[in-house]
């Protein structure tokens, strides 16, 4: 597959590895976690060998999803950091829901929305690191009393439930604005595309062009 | 351990009846500290019943052998000096399950079945199911379930659930040579308690009381103690043992809700993606860039 020169560059091939083996793993790790939230859920253990084996593998895919969300943070905390017009931008978030982004202040290579997202993810992420640290039975509980077990057991099921409502949300946003999952699975844009929904990032690609 | 199936009023991570049909007399051992010499015959009758056996320790200057539960050793013998208005004495406090009502560990278990409670009161581990997750030791009010390091399932006093079945008292109670343990019917363990407590006070032990706490609904071991008003002085017994509300946030009803909040979530996308139409490039855009498609 060659290059098309007309499109843009947003994700380059390792960024685009990154961001799918944190995606992989999320939903490895959102099956096999639901399967401990609530017994309504303990049927997806099924699809990892049963509940010792998804006892067992659980933590330690979450070492990999710890390991590529953490380069994908180090990679995009710079491009996330908000700007008065981003906290604009989510002023206007009603009239974007609705479909009509015809008075949001101009979004850059990310827009607000997606930024606040990164952030809330990270932070999901590190409570669930932390906490899943102290509950791994196997190797670190015995290091620590049984009251911060306890409150991380908490921790681990919030964090977990919000950053699960939280990609559901990214999922969805991805399917609602055309043309953005192909950016992500391949790499390039259409012109068109990043004018429409970035347009200062499409005018910094672009300076010096035309 | 699994004997009885018909007479089970609770299961780990179920939300539907287990099999209860049979309704079994609640039972209580009980646990007379007052009487008990410390042999530790209830803890070599234990490992004798149920075929456990714990490696040999070390000798760590104390009376404590093994100083702790394990996953071999289900009961163990507590030896704590206190000085009290008595002057010093020996507190020796058979440690181990409490088989409370409102079980912690099986609140806490995610593995369906893998913890049972039966109507005669008695809260089993069917280690079968188990996962070895270690929930149930976060659950725990009383430190009591053990990880096996050898097959990573939990184990603890099975109050001789699979002799109670048949008719029989636990083995502790049996081998006790000074009825310090004792075993029967709640009602009739609560009568004896009156009259070891009636004994005590007449002797002395104004404090004299038993040990039911009522924060996990009872439990089906109760001690009777010489100073019911300090049952910390007992090697750490817990003063008022309850489920931690951590547990209760933890297992209780906010994830039934979280788990419908989530569905209705993906529900509300898709209703927005068939109301409000795909977020697409307009028209205007497109024509600007009509050579490139």
């Amino acid at each position: 597959m060659k290059n098309d020169p007309k499109k843009l560059l947003r994700y380059t091939p390792f960024e685009r590895a990154s961001h799918w083996l944190t995606g992989i793993t999320f939903i490895l790790l959102a099956l096999s976690g639901l399967g401990f939230f609530h017994p309504f859920f303990y049927p997806l253990c099924q699809l990892f060998g049963g509940g010792t084996w998804t006892r067992i593998l659980h933590p330690f895919i979450g070492v990999v999803m710890a390991v590529s969300f953490g380069v994908e943070f180090f990679n995009y905390r710079q491009l996330n950091v908000m700007t008065p017009s981003d906290w604009e931008w989510l002023k206007h978030i009603r009239e974007m829901v609705a479909g009509d982004d015809r008075n949001m202040p101009e979004a850059g290579k990310f827009n607000a929305g997606q930024k606040l997202l990164f952030w809330l993810l990270a932070i999901c992420m590190a409570l669930l690191i932390l906490s899943g640290i102290v509950m791994w039975r196997a190797y670190f509980s015995f290091l620590f009393p049984v009251a911060l077990i306890r409150f991380a057991s908490v921790v681990h099921a919030v964090a977990a439930t919000i950053i699960i409502a939280l990609i559901i949300f990214h999922i969805y946003a991805s399917i609602w604005t055309k043309e953005s999952i192909r950016a992500m699975l391949y790499g390039q844009v259409r012109r068109a595309w990043a004018k429409q929904h970035h347009p200062a990032w499409f005018r910094e690609m672009t300076r010096g062009e035309k | 351990m699994a004997l009885q199936t018909l007479d089970i009023i609770r299961r780990s991570a179920t939300t539907t009846p287990s099999p209860g049909q049979r309704q079994t007399q609640e039972v209580v051992k009980l646990i007379d500290v007052s009487k008990c010499i410390g042999c530790k015959a209830c803890q070599v009758t234990c490992m004798e019943w149920n075929d456990t056996r714990d490696a040999i320790g070390t000798n760590h200057g104390i009376y404590d052998n093994p100083t702790d539960l394990t996953e071999n050793s289900w009961t163990v013998m507590r030896y704590a000096e206190v000085k009290t208005d008595r002057g010093l004495e020996w507190l020796i406090r058979k440690d181990g399950c409490m088989h409370c009502a409102d079980p912690g560990c099986l609140k806490a278990c995610p593995a369906p079945g893998a913890i049972v409670q039966y109507s005669n009161g008695i809260v089993d581990f069917h280690e079968e199911n188990c996962i070895g997750c270690g929930y149930c030791i976060t659950g725990c009010p009383f430190n009591i379930p053990r990880l096996s390091k050898k097959d990573s399932k939990v184990y603890k006093c099975t109050l001789c659930s699979d002799r109670v079945a048949v008719g029989l008292e636990p083995a502790c109670a049996k081998t006790c040579p000074t009825g310090a343990i004792v075993f029967g019917t709640k009602e009739d363990m609560l009568f004896h308690a009156e009259e070891r407590i009636a004994d005590l006070k007449s002797r002395g032990f104004d404090k004299a009381g038993i040990y039911n706490p009522q924060r996990v609904g009872g439990t089906h071991v109760i001690y009777v103690l010489q100073h019911a008003d300090k049952p910390e002085i007992y090697d750490g017994l817990p003063k008022d043992p309850g489920i931690s509300p951590q547990v209760s946030l933890w297992k209780g009803a906010a994830k039934p809700l979280a788990s419908i909040a989530l569905g209705l979530g993906i529900l509300g996308a898709f209703i927005h993606y068939v109301t409000m139409g795909p977020n697409e490039v307009s028209e205007e855009i497109e024509k600007e860039f009509k050579d490139e498609k």
